[in-house]
């Protein structure tokens, strides 16, 4: 039986098709993917991101632990309410989530990790939390909805009392606070402004409903994946794995080398460059009519082979896009295998789109 | 509730057909098709002067999330694949049962199987809509 969000009974009485997503009932679309994909690109559109799992690290000991799991530097939190996305690696320096944690006070983070890995990533995380002495606690009391959108925060703040509201438009990109109870965060998965807010279990419907009434558009699943492609923002499970690296993942940004800085993975992610990474993600444009999808193979101007990690339509642009794991040396355009035929696509940078606007020249 | 028109054809594979006055046969997706796949980016027509036996995959339409089949509901010889559909393959979902149409065929043996649009409505609805 698959788990349910607090809105779903709200998702259901609007028509939604339903979908199993890291076992839990999410909404995919409402009516049209693309007409909500367009309303998060030109106003406004919310998401039920209630399936991500909230965990609350708490304790003396919480910095190191920290400095221990995360392949990012929680050392660059130095103020109250900054995030950090980064990644927890195995010992190969293979992926096991990525996450975003909050700096919530001097002994007080918080995690936002994936629903399909909430169970592999609550047992890592305990069993390295306990000697630390820290407490680790699944915040299933909360709600979350992603606001996103150029009109996003100004429609969220709308829905504030005047000292809230005007709280919330001061927050900068990448922090997050509490205000009137809700966790309100400039953060999302969609490459446009907004927020992020977890909030009380049962003032989520209310909310949900304020906005849509204020014409912010209900968005699904299939919305929130084609605008993070677009942004060139990697799924987890599908763009990165247990199997992969950061290095091979485009997270080498995610990734802090300092000296002296201890983590779990990072001697696998030294050998891997001293012996040199040999793939890499990169973005695909298709020159041509069809559609990239996960799996189809990718073949490089020397022969090298390699696949298609996520792909889709992009709305925004009107073709294909995808991201792709490919030999490091490959370059200019590439050759995809799509139903029987063989496709050329061009290598890009992501993101593709950003802030509404087309980055490919 | 989606459209059956009482005037056509159906397959069990959502497909729907028109007997033209010329005897060709013009062939498209249903209403509960297209709802069922969601927005469509991207449709690929069979070419005129192929040949598909019944049952065979003779168009590929794709959404945003996945891409299918559209199996061919009589052997005959295609006159003609709709050539609107490749700039503009939302026809597909804002008009299935007219300009959505997919290719026109000049059969070459009698159709399989069709079913009346009170028998594929009734599939429909055990289905799901």
């Amino acid at each position: 039986m698959a788990r349910r969000t607090p809105l779903f009974a709200i998702h259901q009485a609007a028509g939604a098709r339903m979908v199993d997503f890291g076992g839990w009932d999410m909404p995919l679309q409402f009516d049209s993917l693309i007409a909500e994909h367009h309303a998060v690109r030109r106003a406004a559109g919310v998401f039920d991101v209630s399936h991500m799992c909230v965990v609350d690290l708490e304790g003396a000991g919480v910095r190191p632990l920290l400095e221990q799991l995360l392949a990012n530097d929680v050392g660059r939190l130095t103020v109250p309410g900054k995030a950090l996305y980064g990644c927890l690696l195995n010992e190969r320096g293979g992926v096991i989530d990525d996450l975003i944690v909050f700096h919530l006070a001097e002994q007080w983070f918080r995690a936002v990790v994936n629903a399909g890995t909430r169970a592999k990533d609550l047992d890592w995380i305990r069993r390295h939390a306990a000697p630390f002495g820290v407490s680790v606690r699944e915040r299933t009391d909360l709600a979350m909805l992603a606001v996103q959108g150029p009109q996003a925060r100004s429609s969220v703040a709308a829905q504030l009392a005047p000292q809230a509201a005007a709280r919330a438009l001061t927050l900068g990109a990448f922090v997050g606070a509490e205000i009137d109870g809700w966790f309100v965060s400039r953060t999302g998965y969609t490459g446009e402004d907004g927020f992020e807010i977890m909030l009380p279990a049962a003032e989520a419907g209310p909310l949900w409903h304020a906005l849509t009434a204020a014409g912010v558009v209900a968005c699904g699943l299939g919305a929130r994946d084609t605008l993070r492609l677009e942004a060139g923002m990697n799924l987890y499970g599908s763009d990165m794995d247990e199997d992969t690296t950061p290095l091979e993942s485009g997270l080498d940004w995610t990734v802090a080398l300092t000296p002296g800085r201890a983590f779990i993975g990072r001697e696998a992610l030294e050998a891997q460059r001293a012996r040199g990474v040999d793939r890499k993600l990169v973005g695909l444009l298709l020159e041509e009519r069809g559609v990239l999808r996960a799996h189809q193979r990718v073949i490089g101007a020397d022969g090298g082979t390699g696949e298609i990690t996520s792909g889709t339509f992009s709305p925004t642009l009107e073709r294909s896009i995808a991201l792709a794991r490919i030999p490091a040396a490959a370059h200019g355009t590439v050759q995809v295998e799509v139903r029987g035929k063989r496709l050329t696509a061009r290598l890009v940078r992501p993101p593709f789109v950003r802030g509404g606007k087309s980055l490919i020249g | 509730m989606s459209k059956v028109p009482s005037d056509l054809k159906y397959t069990r594979t959502h497909e729907w057909l028109r007997t033209r006055p010329d005897g060709t046969v013009e062939v498209g997706i249903t209403d509960h098709a297209q709802h069922a796949l969601g927005d469509l980016v991207f449709v690929e027509v069979p070419q005129a002067g192929r040949s598909v036996a019944a049952g065979e995959p003779f168009a590929v339409i794709e959404s945003v999330k996945a891409a299918s089949d559209v199996y061919a509901p009589l052997a005959g010889e295609v006159i003609e694949g709709n050539p609107a559909l490749e700039s503009a393959p939302e026809t597909l979902n804002t008009d299935p049962y007219g300009e959505g149409w997919l290719a026109r065929v000049r059969p070459t043996g009698a159709p399989g199987a069709l079913l009346s649009a009170a028998e594929y409505e009734q599939l429909t609805s055990e289905e799901g809509d």
